[in-house]
């Protein structure tokens, strides 16, 4: 492609001598592809999950600022350009994944919102940049990033590896905070869909619509930026923009009860045309269990398939091209229809390898037991974990309690790095590598003392409960299917996020639940009640005395009545002796 | 004969300028803002996010950009898990109208909703880092519409069940946004109980200010809504928005209609208003002054300059490294000098000594 010069014209007019430039030089590509992967659940419900990436040859850390932006969104490209940033993902999400039912999300997330940002080399005070990163990112996903403080961020020093290209690593530049609190509602959603090219106009994502994705058990939306590798040989990177809206609808709430889905049922739209600056945008059902049709029917019937390896299972894929006007059909506009024929029969559900659950244990309001359990339903490998604890300062951990016990057996951890906590300064950092023997149960407890807050210090609704992050489980999981090393090649979106080093192994990340836990909260009415009673018994006790110390009697004639006052009045007219 | 033309040639100069002062108030603003604040928290108090809600709606369909607004609302309603529609809110019995929407941006939200952070949107004093959709960026030419509402009493007004800001302090900081210029105009609605006790003590000049009750009287709720199970509106603003959806951009209704809004008859308590601030004549200031926009559109013809874009191998990160994992050295903390803790036990420990075996032996250590 040439480029052509503009002209310089000034105010009188074109100069005589101009002549216009070629100079064959490629204009600065980016690309856009919006994909949706239907994956139907076991318990009836239904799991849908949008990809929208963009990819862009660009330097944003070079000294002549970016300026013409036409897919990639200006908002993100000047923060990482201001802010020298060289990953940055951030999710919001309500609800909580439920793994043993719903197997494991394409990309996960822990409930409200996590933020993990790697810093280029160049910057000196990273504390200073991501205070900065947090505020201007709470004006553009509207949400209260700006608590995000040096009470909840930590700084990992083994999990959350670079998602992307990088030199080294060294995790003086990563910062990790999650606030489990935040609510997710429309006015994230809002600036979340203006980020993308086509909006919310056209596409796959005129399907957002609000009223139909918060009514449902589960949702998440996330922006992940990373440079990645162009091709095989990576010799060049360029910016990748990814932007993904997972979302677990409910047969019952969603469904009404009939195992019956379509795109109208879930979002209450139809598709009518693919984004018209997408390079490919296409829909993804995932009919891996159902290879002759005998326990779901499929409507429009697409003879593309496709099959991937995701999740270190090969699944099968019926594939819809937006970009073909075939898919649209005669009525221009395309309502997948997923119907189930019977209620029995259905094939078991291959249980995930990997998962992890916590919660507190104890009663009072003094101490407490952190239990994280993390199980490993692999019948004869095993594979380390890396866990991530991250605790605020108000739980006082004592580490000296800290057990791992696998199979009822001590398990000691091959590396643990803990970072004590400093009162309203850092929280707790414990990073713990857990080999997990096959088929087993491993149970991580730790003591904590609850403190006792500044009352200024307590929320506004200090009943509700304090809430401790999620733990972050790492692990490279053994794979049933050998995984595709070569990043580059064309896979679907939703299964190339995470790079694969080796082929019998796959890397997943799982959250356990966040806890809520109560501290002892004073009682904020006090005052008011010691006021209101020693008041009273200062008004009885001491006014009564004060009364029969002052009080004098004066004796007084009573006013005398109507009839009585007349007849006086007559009577000393008369000059005869009054009544008394 | 020359003193009594030179007297009427100086009472013609004073009228002249009296003229241009009067124009210069009625020459008008040039972009118009909205701070709309719901201070209270629960979801038994729905109706207050209703109400701010709903004149959120008015003010962005008559032309406000969502730039131009700052929106807070000290709780979640629309996505509470007891809503049984959720990203919904109502304002009317029967889930007639929705003002939540598709497209809300709400700037202060959950415990940012503080007197502190409140009065530092209205006075500008805001911490450098803070983002552009948070701040009232107004300037002298700048109409303000300020919507407030909750709980309240003889002149406060409670911010999330636990601080408040009392008349006293809302009208300095009216008074330091006019001594920094920060208003032309400013038109304040209060919808809590006893509201027209916050605008008794105003004392800066150009704010109109509206009640919807007087001093000593309850603003009473609307109408519940049996499958949501809590009260939807405040009367007021229930009445308020049905008057501002027969205003469109153009509409040349004035304050005065505005004034007539929910009588005793429909609001049980008495809406007040003050307007002996105000130096022009309500009747003459339309609504749409201080709920509609004035926008200025920019057109330029220039051509934008395109900049022109440019060798090693790098390849991905192994994600779980065990073996570097373990064998990974322990940081070299940075050396941090002793703190006072530490500084104080040594000069305990040495004093006790020197005072315990004498000072000879002092010499030997220095």
């Amino acid at each position: 492609t040439f480029y052509i010069e503009p002209l310089k014209i000034n105010k009188l007019g074109v100069r005589a001598s101009d002549t216009f430039v070629l100079t064959p030089t490629p204009q600065p590509k980016d690309d856009f592809q919006e994909e949706l992967v239907i994956r139907p659940l076991h318990s009836g419900d239904i799991y849908a999950s949008f990809q929208f990436r963009t990819l862009w040859e660009t330097d944003f850390m070079r000294e002549n600022k970016v300026s013409h932006y036409r897919l990639f969104p200006k908002s993100l490209g000047q923060v990482i350009s201001k802010f020298s940033v060289r990953e940055l993902h951030i999710s919001f999400t309500q609800g909580y994944w439920r793994t043993m039912q719903w197997g494991q999300p394409f990309l996960p997330s822990p409930p409200g919102a996590e933020l993990w940002v790697w810093f280029q080399d160049s910057v000196t005070d990273v504390d200073a940049a991501w205070k900065e990163l947090t505020n201007v990112l709470s004006g553009i996903f509207c949400a209260s990033l700006n608590f995000i403080d040096s009470t909840n961020t930590v700084q990992p020093s083994a999990s959350f590896k670079p998602l992307g290209i990088v030199n080294e690593t060294d995790h003086r530049f990563l910062r990790y905070a999650t606030l489990p609190r935040e609510i997710v509602c429309t006015e994230n959603l809002t600036p979340w869909k203006k980020l993308l090219p086509c909006g919310s106009k056209a596409g796959l994502a005129v399907l957002l619509k609000s009223e139909k994705l918060f009514h449902s058990s589960f949702f998440s939306q996330t922006v992940h930026i990373r440079p990645v590798c162009q091709d095989r040989e990576c010799k060049t990177t360029s910016w990748e923009l990814r932007q993904t809206l997972n979302v677990v609808f409910d047969l019952h709430t969603s469904g009404q009860g009939k195992r019956e889905w379509s795109l109208f049922k879930m979002f209450s739209r139809t598709l009518t045309e693919a984004c018209p600056l997408a390079s490919s945008s296409k829909i993804y059902i995932d009919v891996t269990d159902n290879p002759q049709e005998e326990y779901f029917e499929l409507s429009p019937a697409t003879p593309l398939l496709s099959q991937a390896v995701v999740l270190g299972d090969r699944r099968t894929f019926s594939v819809y091209d937006l970009t073909q006007q075939v898919t649209f059909g005669t009525v221009r506009s395309l309502n997948l229809l997923i119907r189930w024929k019977s209620t029995e029969g259905e094939c078991s559900m291959l249980r995930p390898l990997l998962h992890a659950e916590r919660y507190v244990a104890g009663y009072g309001l003094q101490t407490g037991e952190i239990h994280t359990v993390m199980y490993n339903n692999h019948p004869f490998r095993s594979f380390p974990v890396l866990l991530l604890d991250s605790v605020p300062w108000y739980l006082r951990l004592y580490i000296h309690t800290l057990t791992v016990t696998s199979k009822g057996k001590d398990n000691t951890p091959s590396y643990i790095h803990y970072q004590p906590s400093k009162d309203r300064m850092r929280p707790h950092l414990l990073e713990m590598l857990v080999q997990l023997p096959p088929h087993s149960v491993t149970e991580v407890t730790v003591q904590f003392e609850r403190a006792l807050l500044k009352w200024t210090e307590y929320t506004p609704d200090p009943n509700h409960g304090f809430y401790v992050g999620s733990s972050v489980i790492s692990a490279l999981v053994p794979s049933s299917v050998a995984m595709d090393t070569n990043i580059t090649q064309e896979q679907p979106l939703f299964s190339s996020f995470f790079p694969c080093k080796e082929e019998s192994s796959y890397f997943v990340r799982v959250y356990t639940e966040p806890l809520l836990v109560n501290l002892p909260t004073p009682d904020f009415s006090m005052p008011y009640n010691v006021i209101c009673l020693t008041c009273t018994v200062v008004a009885v006790g001491y006014g009564s005395l004060y009364n029969l110390l002052t009080r004098s009697f004066q004796i007084e004639e009573p006013n005398p009545r109507l009839a009585k006052k007349i007849a006086n009045f007559i009577r000393r007219i008369r000059g005869v002796p009054l009544l008394s | 004969m020359l003193a009594a033309i030179i007297m009427l040639i100086f009472i013609c100069f004073c009228v002249h300028f009296q003229n241009t002062a009067g124009q210069f108030f009625s020459s008008g603003h040039t972009n118009n803002w909205a701070v709309l604040v719901c201070t209270s928290r629960f979801w038994f108090n729905y109706r207050h996010v209703a109400n701010t809600l709903s004149v959120y709606r008015s003010v962005k369909r008559l032309g406000i950009p969502d730039s131009h607004i700052v929106l807070m609302l000290a709780d979640d309603m629309a996505c509470n898990h007891r809503n049984p529609k959720p990203a919904t809110v109502f304002s009317h019995r029967n889930m007639e109208l929705n003002v939540y929407g598709d497209d809300v941006e709400v700037d202060y939200r959950g415990y940012e909703v503080t007197v502190e952070n409140f009065l530092r949107v209205l006075t500008g004093r805001l911490p450098p880092s803070t983002p552009r959709s948070k701040r009232l960026l107004s300037d002298d030419r700048s109409n303000i519409l300020i919507y407030l509402t909750g709980h309240g009493g003889n002149g406060f007004l409670k911010f999330q069940d636990s601080e408040e800001i009392s008349n006293v302090e809302l009208a300095d900081a009216f008074e330091q946004m006019w001594q920094k210029r920060r208003y032309n105009e400013l038109l304040f609605i209060i919808d809590t109980c006893q509201g027209a006790s916050m605008y008794e003590r105003f004392y800066s000049p150009n704010i109109m200010a509206l009640a919807s009750s007087q001093v000593g009287e309850d603003s009473l709720s609307h109408q519940p809504d049996l499958a949501i199970g809590v009260h939807l509106m405040d009367r007021y603003t229930f009445y308020l928005l049905e008057f501002l959806e027969d205003i469109h951009p153009a509409s040349k209704s004035n304050m005065n209609d505005l004034f007539k809004v929910c009588p005793k008859s429909q609001c049980v308590s008495t809406p007040g208003h003050r307007t002996d601030l105000f130096l022009r004549d309500p009747g003459s200031v339309l609504i749409t002054d201080f709920f509609g926009s004035v926008r200025k559109v920019e057109i330029t013809m220039e051509q934008p300059y395109l900049l022109k874009v440019q060798e090693k191998t790098y390849s991905y990160v192994d994600q779980l490294p065990v073996s570097e994992i373990i064998h990974q050295k322990p940081k070299q903390k940075d050396w941090h000098p002793p703190d006072g803790f530490i500084l104080g036990l040594w000069t305990l420990i040495l004093l006790v000594f020197f005072k315990t075996y004498g000072i000879k032996h002092l010499k030997h250590i220095f």
